[in-house]
């Protein structure tokens, strides 16, 4: 429900991230790592992404989501597991001292620029 | 009794450790391949909001002031809590409210009957927001006499989904959740239930007519969210009341006593 925003969020961050050494390029590829117990629905964070990038230097980047497994450890046995289901409960001893490992990301890792076409050397 | 982490609470507490993410401009490039150049960036995208929240609890802190999130679905009873909450409150704690709506003044007209400042903020005007972000509340406080003020509670929009990913500064999270909802909440919803302190299952005078199965929501909760304490009450009749109440005076005292680093 909010994907707007944080697709707003996204561009900033992306258009910031472009060296100043580098006008007028254009973005391809925004590579996101994103935690499968975020709040974030993935389809409808590109679709949000494409619409808010429209006319910018981003406008038609692809916007790349890799999804972050739940990953949680248990503290009591040290156990660790992936979550497939909302349990925090150790599988190995019931215990409920545990803690997420992963899964609540939401970070942009790298952004793909096009290169500008090499000059054309004739010999 | 309830132990209060001494560590100023952090939204992402969660799988989301103390990484040491680079800041702002920290961009550097990576490598370089056949027709495009990559840029390693490596940002939360709520780094934006996670500054302005961090702003936040720094001036609640300077202030000493105390601060809860109160987060739930819409109509689970928040202002009905926060009405009678007050009233028991506000004899020995100044109080203050800052309230989200998506439109309307009532919850507010209803929370300023106590006598404690209230501040609405219809997200209407910040394009019909499902949540309150923390550029939000920093504008809100500008409207509260924060020097008066030892308990601020945040109403959040009526929404178990989006809330859960905004820090906004708060020292405490707590998510509402009534009765009449379904003993199957906290599993659709578990980013809610993980990312707040406690739980307050509300309207349990209504459990007579329901088949609610009380003992479902808590076998849930253990699972989700091991630990986290669950105060069954009743926002009408206040049964229960006594202690979430103290609850909240338990938390003010442990952070007044915290060493502030
Ligand atoms: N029976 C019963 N009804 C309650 C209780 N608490 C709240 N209500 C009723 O539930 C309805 C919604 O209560 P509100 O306090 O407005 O709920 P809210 O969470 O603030 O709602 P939004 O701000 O719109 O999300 C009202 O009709 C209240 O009178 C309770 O403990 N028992
Ligand atoms: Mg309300
Ligand atoms: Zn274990």
């Amino acid at each position: 429900m909010h994907e707007m925003g944080i697709a707003m969020e996204i561009l900033d961050i992306v258009q910031a991230s472009i060296p100043a050494d580098m006008a007028d390029v254009r973005v391809q590829r925004v590579n996101l790592k994103v935690g499968r117990l975020s709040a974030v629905i993935p389809d409808s964070l590109r679709f949000c992404f494409g619409v808010a990038a429209d006319k910018t230097a981003a406008a038609g980047a692809a916007l790349v989501i890799e999804e972050i497994d739940v990953a949680a450890r248990c503290n009591d046995c040290h156990h660790e597991w992936t979550v497939e289901t909302p349990v925090f409960l150790c599988p190995a001893c019931n215990s409920g001292n545990t803690e997420m490992l992963s899964g609540r990301e939401l970070e942009i890792v790298s952004i793909e620029i096009a290169e500008e076409e090499p000059p054309h050397v004739d010999l | 009794m309830w132990i209060f982490d001494k560590t100023a609470r952090r939204r992402h507490h969660d799988g989301h450790k103390g990484d040491g993410l680079p800041s702002r401009h920290d961009t550097a490039v990576e490598s370089q391949r056949s027709g495009s150049r990559e840029i390693k960036v490596v940002r939360r995208v709520l780094d934006a909001n996670d500054m302005l929240a961090a702003r936040n609890r720094e001036l609640f802190a300077a202030k000493g002031i105390f601060t809860l999130n109160l987060m739930s679905s819409p109509g689970s009873g928040k202002t009905t809590l926060l009405e009678k909450s007050l009233a028991r409150l506000m004899p020995d704690l100044r109080c203050a409210v800052i309230v989200g709506d998506i439109c309307t003044t009532q919850d507010a007209d209803r929370l300023a009957a106590s006598g404690a400042p209230v501040v609405q903020i219809n997200t209407d005007a910040f394009g019909g927001e499902c949540h309150l972000a923390a550029h939000v509340i920093e504008k809100a406080l500008t409207g509260i006499n924060l020097d008066a003020v030892d308990l601020l509670i945040v109403e959040n929009i009526g929404n178990l989904v989006c809330p859960a990913e905004f820090d906004i500064g708060e020292d405490r999270r707590v998510v509402v959740l009534s009765v009449t909802e379904g003993e199957d909440k906290p599993a659709k919803y578990p980013l809610m239930f993980r990312e707040c302190d406690a739980l307050l299952l509300n309207k349990i005078d209504l459990l007579p007519y329901l088949d609610y199965d009380t003992a479902k929501t808590l076998i849930s909760i253990e699972q989700i969210h091991p630990g986290m304490p669950v105060f069954q009450l009743s926002a009408k009749s206040g049964e229960g009341l006594e202690d979430w109440l103290a609850w909240i005076r338990a938390q003010i005292n442990a952070k007044k006593k915290a060493p502030s680093s």
